[in-house]
């Protein structure tokens, strides 16, 4: 089945909101209804056709090529079906997202995967800060689904995630997990300092030895279980390099003990 | 009643009777083949009828590997029972008393779909508030804190009602030993149909019985007609030359595993043939009336 196109003109002059450009809301929709969406953030109006040249096709699987860091909000509380995006991207990629695959062959801004219900998120460059974190007001950061990126992240990567899969192949920013709930955070590359701050719950997975863990977590020694078999059977799916972290003993932190301290971070030794 | 000889092995005209029932699988992991199989063993232990022991349980085969969720060896384990209430009753506390406490041992389920049985959702609370949730995809496992080191579980385990419990075969012989040997073979082939259990000691009864007693208040009482002592004092229902009975009772999660698993014995017991082993194959049932699977011998002949 072909995809529906969208390709950038050129570099928008204001921010867009792409939250409409989501599968469930464009299929059944005529070329000429998508063309006349309206993607402004300013009061100067500005509707699909001014900035993208249409390809129709089926809108379960759209494709937005040529794409720049100014596109906001793609694959907002996606349901299901694909987005391929080659390019940059804005703020809020996925953004409470529930189902579906989105990919990106580039790099995302901040929030992306924020409030994250469910589905497949896959980034092939970097990612901003705050991956899967809730934005100001909100309780719970991530809730569900898998985020892999293939790339680095920012500061605060699954800040107050509550359920789900975050899996990071480059390095991450500090405060990795801060603020964690519950779910499951890995970072292959190199962290920043106070990974795990403040989280009540929740597993971290640190590729490189716990320097500059915060002193309240607590050393509980060197550990091979039957968990982190789990882990790895799981993450392998969708990251080789990720999952050769779980091959040998992992040395296990407990904490944020300056919270509830049941999470856990999980190092080499 | 006799109907034919097969390789001088006589088959019965007859029919096995037998029940539905709700049935459970889950699979039991641990560093080492022989550690799963110690705690699925000790799980299967005093799991012969659901008459006195409140299931029935079994190790349905081995597990590789790579046939397990965490990798390690493993084995699958039945458990059947008359009610979902019994069913999850006897699961919670026979992993709970048999499996959490085998050292190195994880839990997961072995069956998919349907209702959904708590396992590690009930034994969790053993953690006393360490427990740890984690939810991969669409499995959900507990991990328990034990002295050495967790106790994985997963949540729920999938519960059938197609279960059929209560196939069987009878065999006979001329002497112990000879029937014995028949009997080993039968379950040894019965032993590698999947889905299906033989609860009994080593798959085979030898008491088997009748429903009712001479005796107010016992349920079942020796099947007198096959008994070679008695033979003359009682209507016997064995032959001259027969001086021994022996029972297999097969579970399965189908009706359809446990015909092939029937087929599977009887094919074994006829290989075996009269000198070595049995000289005749008859099966119990209770006129039709009570069960709803009849397995017609003749129609599993090989």
């Amino acid at each position: 089945m072909r995809p529906l196109v969208l390709t950038l003109r050129g570099r928008p002059d204001q921010r867009l909101d792409l939250a409409p450009l989501v599968p469930h809301r464009l299929v059944g929709m005529t070329a000429a209804e998508i063309e006349r969406i309206e993607l402004q953030t300013t009061r100067r109006r500005v509707v699909l056709a001014d900035i993208f040249r249409l390809q129709m096709g089926d809108a379960a699987t759209i494709r937005i090529e040529a794409s720049c860091d100014r596109l906001d909000r793609i694959g907002q509380e996606m349901t299901d079906g694909e987005i391929t995006v080659e390019g940059n991207i804005g703020v809020r990629a996925g953004r409470l997202m529930s189902g579906g695959r989105l990919t990106v062959r580039g790099s995302v801004g901040p929030w992306a995967a924020s409030g994250m219900k469910g589905g497949t998120i896959e980034i092939f460059g970097d990612a901003g800060d705050r991956l899967g974190g809730p934005i100001a007001g909100e309780t719970a950061g991530m809730r569900g689904g898998v985020v892999v990126v293939h790339g680095a992240v920012g500061e605060r990567a699954g800040d107050r995630m509550r359920r789900g899969t975050i899996v990071v192949e480059g390095d991450a920013g500090s405060y990795a997990g801060s603020r964690m709930i519950a779910g499951t955070l890995v970072v292959a590359g190199r962290s920043g300092p106070l990974a795990g701050y403040l989280m009540k719950r929740g597993t971290i997975v640190l590729g490189r030895t716990a320097d500059g863990l915060s002193p309240t977590f607590i050393d509980c020694g060197v550990h091979d279980l039957v968990t982190t078999r789990l882990m790895a059977d799981f993450i392998g799916g969708y990251s080789a390099r990720a999952a050769r972290l779980f091959r040998r003993s992992l040395r296990r932190f407990a904490g944020d003990m300056a919270t509830l301290g049941k999470g856990e971070i999980f190092s080499r030794t | 009643m006799r109907a034919l000889t097969v390789k001088g092995v006589r088959i019965d005209d007859t029919f096995a009777e037998a029940f539905g029932m709700r049935a459970t699988a889950v699979i039991i992991t641990a560093d080492s083949i022989r550690w799963a199989r110690q705690a699925a063993l000790t799980m299967a232990g005093f799991a012969t009828s659901v008459i006195g022991c409140g299931c029935e349980a079994g190790i349905d085969g081995d597990l590789t590997p790579a046939q397990t969720p965490d990798r390690r060896p493993g084995v699958r384990v039945l458990l059947f029972a008359m009610s979902t209430a019994e069913l999850q009753k006897q699961l919670q506390t026979r992993v709970a008393q048999c499996v959490l406490t085998s050292p190195g041992s994880a839990c997961y389920a072995g069956l998919d779909g349907g209702e959904a049985l708590r396992l590690g959702n009930a034994l969790r609370y053993f953690g006393d508030g360490w427990q740890i949730s984690k939810r991969f995809g669409s499995k959900h496992y507990w991990r328990i804190p034990v002295m050495d080191g967790e106790f994985v579980c997963e949540a729920t385990t999938g519960l059938t009602k197609q279960a059929v419990g209560g196939g069987n075969l009878l065999i006979m012989g001329r002497t112990a030993p000879a029937t014995l040997a028949a009997a080993e073979a039968a379950t040894a082939a019965i032993a590698k149909v999947p889905d299906t259990i033989t609860p009994f000691p080593g798959g085979i009864v030898r008491s088997g019985s009748k429903v009712g007693s001479k005796y107010k208040g016992v349920p079942a009482s020796t099947n007198h007609a096959f008994c070679p002592t008695l033979r003359g004092a009682v209507e016997t229902a064995l032959d001259p030359d027969a001086a021994c009975v022996l029972e297999i009772v097969i579970d399965g999660l189908t009706s359809d595993a446990v015909a092939v698993a029937m087929a599977a014995g009887i094919a074994a017991v006829i290989k075996l043939g009269p000198k070595r082993g049995a000289v005749r194959i008859s099966a119990g049932n209770y006129g039709g009336k009570l069960g709803p699977h009849h397995y017609h011998l003749r129609g599993l002949l090989p």
